[in-house]
């Protein structure tokens, strides 16, 4: 996690923020070099500060929640790993000649449980952004991904699956090693497997990307997490042919966990700490781990059969239409 | 009026006359190849299932026609007519998306962009869906998914063979994740068709992407495809915005895909019927079977009502 004092990497919407932060300091200093007592005026400026937050955190736009999905300090897959598991080994390859750092995963143990975790990873700086693709997988990661699940299925341990890409790799050798099959398969397969599988959407969940791993008995997405069925600045390009009307797009596109959770996509929606979970990583890795426990718990009651036919009947359930009597 | 003058005149009318014969190809009489420009009479190329007799090119056809293609004649019967899509994002971009269906619906004469039903093929009763690239470039929303779903479920029950003739762009932009979610949902069916051990075959035509590639058009257990047809996952242009390079002629072609292992066969349209009904025949049981006295159930009951 990020535990070294860094610079904070802000927002354009938290310009505000950081003005009122960067007076306090300011009065603070002049105090100290004057000596004069202003704790009052700080502790006002302070509680200013928090309400300030407050507001502008929950009263984000959709493009602005894509900023805060998109944002560099935004724990990733491995961060919630390695905080939320007792142990864990990552395991590595495809067995088909792959083995994609865009999509990280092993065994772990979750609360004293043998589980199998995965998700996609995105890089903590640009060297290893490139190294990860931007956590855009190829063919072999969604492979990698099947080949984890499978082992998961086969000792009967819950998979738990992490959502974090802007899309699946748009590239030459994807297309030609079968981007598209790779997550049809996963898609189909994933309704086979008799152990329980929570996905969670911790980042960006981008298209067909997003739900090759992403089909579970379960979807959490944290408050300020997107998902979508294209990314805007490409839905503006085709729809509206502007790439600069993202925002409408963004919109338009209905992305936020709020608005999912409405259309009956979300089973549940996770608040994420005030600034955004990478203001406080462990408290949301702590929010995550509760709530991955209690739906396992859930899901667990369930013979396998059970299990399998509501995770069919919730995705069957999925979709608007009227129908009018033929 | 001289002979001159009547030369003179007519090439006068040169443009009009040119106008009065694009007019009669409007009119459907005689059909121009958009690949080697040669005019055949329409009616020779519907007999030929649209495809040039001159070069071979594959004249993109819609859903009525392609039923007629692979349906024996009386034999249709459609499922799931009335559903519509609604607008459950209230959804605008340039136009409002319920707009956008009605001008579709009104210019198509469908209400989405996919037709589903059952009928024989060469005899056999299969559970066809075929989209329609027409309607919104054949994009796959609430409706697609629904219609696909409920075609493999019965399927699924009636003991049939499926095929979906795909023609799309993806998932349905206007009705947002509920869109993606139906690739699960339809994946979720196949599973189940695979796990009765029945069989599926989709057939990919020009344009087959997104979405739709990364659900069930990969899906098969036997896949065919058109030739020359486009089909890929992700768009060839921000394949080539992503790689800043030309990328090869045959990039996303069905004989590009047949080549990397993704595609079994790729079937001329005058050829995918009976190349259909033979596959469908392979599965099956050896007629043999039929002719032992063993008392066997009747493996594919006639469940088919001829439509009217």
């Amino acid at each position: 996690m990020a535990t070294t004092e860094r610079k904070p990497i802000l927002l354009d919407f938290e310009k505000p923020l950081a003005e009122l932060e960067a007076r306090i300091s300011q009065i603070r200093e002049l105090a100290d070099d004057n000596d004069v007592d202003v704790s009052v005026e700080i502790r006002e400026l302070e509680a200013r500060t928090v309400q300030l937050r407050q507001e502008i955190f929950s009263n984000l736009s959709p493009l602005q929640r894509l900023q805060v999905a998109r944002h560099p300090r935004r724990p990733s897959t491995l961060d919630y790993i390695q905080a939320i598991s007792d142990e864990w080994m990552e395991l590595h390859g495809d067995r088909l000649g792959f083995d994609d750092p865009a999509i990280v995963g092993g065994v772990a143990r979750l609360a004293g449980r043998p589980v199998v975790m995965l998700g996609h990873q995105k890089g903590r700086d640009t060297k290893d952004n490139i190294t990860r693709n931007f956590g855009m997988a190829s063919p072999g990661g969604y492979r990698k991904a099947l080949r984890l699940m499978e082992h998961a299925d086969r000792f009967g341990m819950p998979i738990i699956s992490f959502i974090d890409t802007p899309a699946a790799y748009p590239g030459l050798e994807a297309e030609q090693f079968g981007q598209g099959e790779a997550i049809a398969y996963n898609l189909r397969e994933m309704f086979r497997f008799e152990v329980p599988i929570i996905c969670s959407v911790i980042g960006e969940g981008g298209s067909g990307g997003a739900l090759g791993i992403g089909v579970g008995d379960r979807l959490l997405m944290f408050e300020h997490s997107v998902y979508s069925v294209a990314p805007p600045e490409a839905c503006a390009a085709i729809l509206w042919r502007d790439a600069s009307k993202a925002p409408q797009a963004a919109e338009a596109l209905k992305i936020t966990a709020a608005d999912l959770r409405q259309l009956g996509i979300l089973d549940e929606v996770l608040v994420e700490p005030i600034g955004g979970a990478h203001a406080d990583p462990l408290a949301a890795a702590d929010t995550l781990k509760s709530a991955i426990l209690r739906h396992l718990e859930d899901v667990n009651r369930l013979t396998n059969q059970q299990r399998q036919e509501l995770r069919y009947q919730k995705f069957r359930a999925i979709g608007v239409f009227a129908e009018a009597s033929a | 009026m001289s002979l001159f003058d009547w030369f003179a005149n007519r090439q006068k009318s040169g443009p009009i006359s040119k106008e009065r014969q694009e007019r009669e190809i409007a009119d459907g009489l005689w059909s121009k190849c958009e690949a080697c420009g040669v005019l055949t009479y329409t009616k020779d190329l519907q007999a030929n299932q649209m495809v040039c007799p001159d070069c071979g090119h594959h004249i993109r056809v819609y859903s009525d026609e392609r039923i007629r293609q692979l349906i024996d004649p009386n034999t249709w019967l459609p499922t799931d007519t009335g559903l519509v899509a609604t607008d459950p994002l209230k959804f605008r971009d340039r136009k409002t998306y319920s707009d956008r269906l009605r001008d579709m619906q009104e210019k198509t004469k469908l209400l989405d962009s996919v037709q589903t039903g059952v009928g024989r093929l060469d005899g056999l009763p299969v559970a066809l869906g075929v989209m329609d690239f027409r309607f919104m470039g054949g994009s796959m929303g609430s409706v697609v998914g629904e219609k696909l779903t409920r075609l493999i479920e019965r399927a699924t029950r009636e003991r049939l063979p499926v095929i979906i003739v795909c023609a799309s762009g993806g998932a349905r932009m206007q009705e947002g994740l509920l869109s993606l979610m139906q690739m699960a949902k339809i994946s979720g069916a196949l599973q189940r068709l695979q796990t009765a051990k029945l069989l599926y075959i989709p057939v990919l035509t020009h344009p087959t992407t997104g979405g739709v590639t990364a659900s069930f058009a990969m899906l098969g257990d036997v896949i065919l495809a058109e030739p020359k047809a486009t089909i890929g996952f992700a768009g060839r242009r921000v394949v080539e915005q992503t790689l800043r390079e030309k990328l090869p002629e045959d990039f996303q072609t069905a004989e590009y895909l047949l080549q990397h292992g993704f595609v079994d066969a790729i079937v001329p349209r005058t050829q995918l019927k009976p190349t259909l009904a033979r596959l469908i025949r392979l599965h099956q049981p050896v007629a043999a079977a039929s002719t032992l006295s063993v008392h066997l159930p009747e493996v594919r009951p006639l469940s088919i009502t001829t439509s009217d």
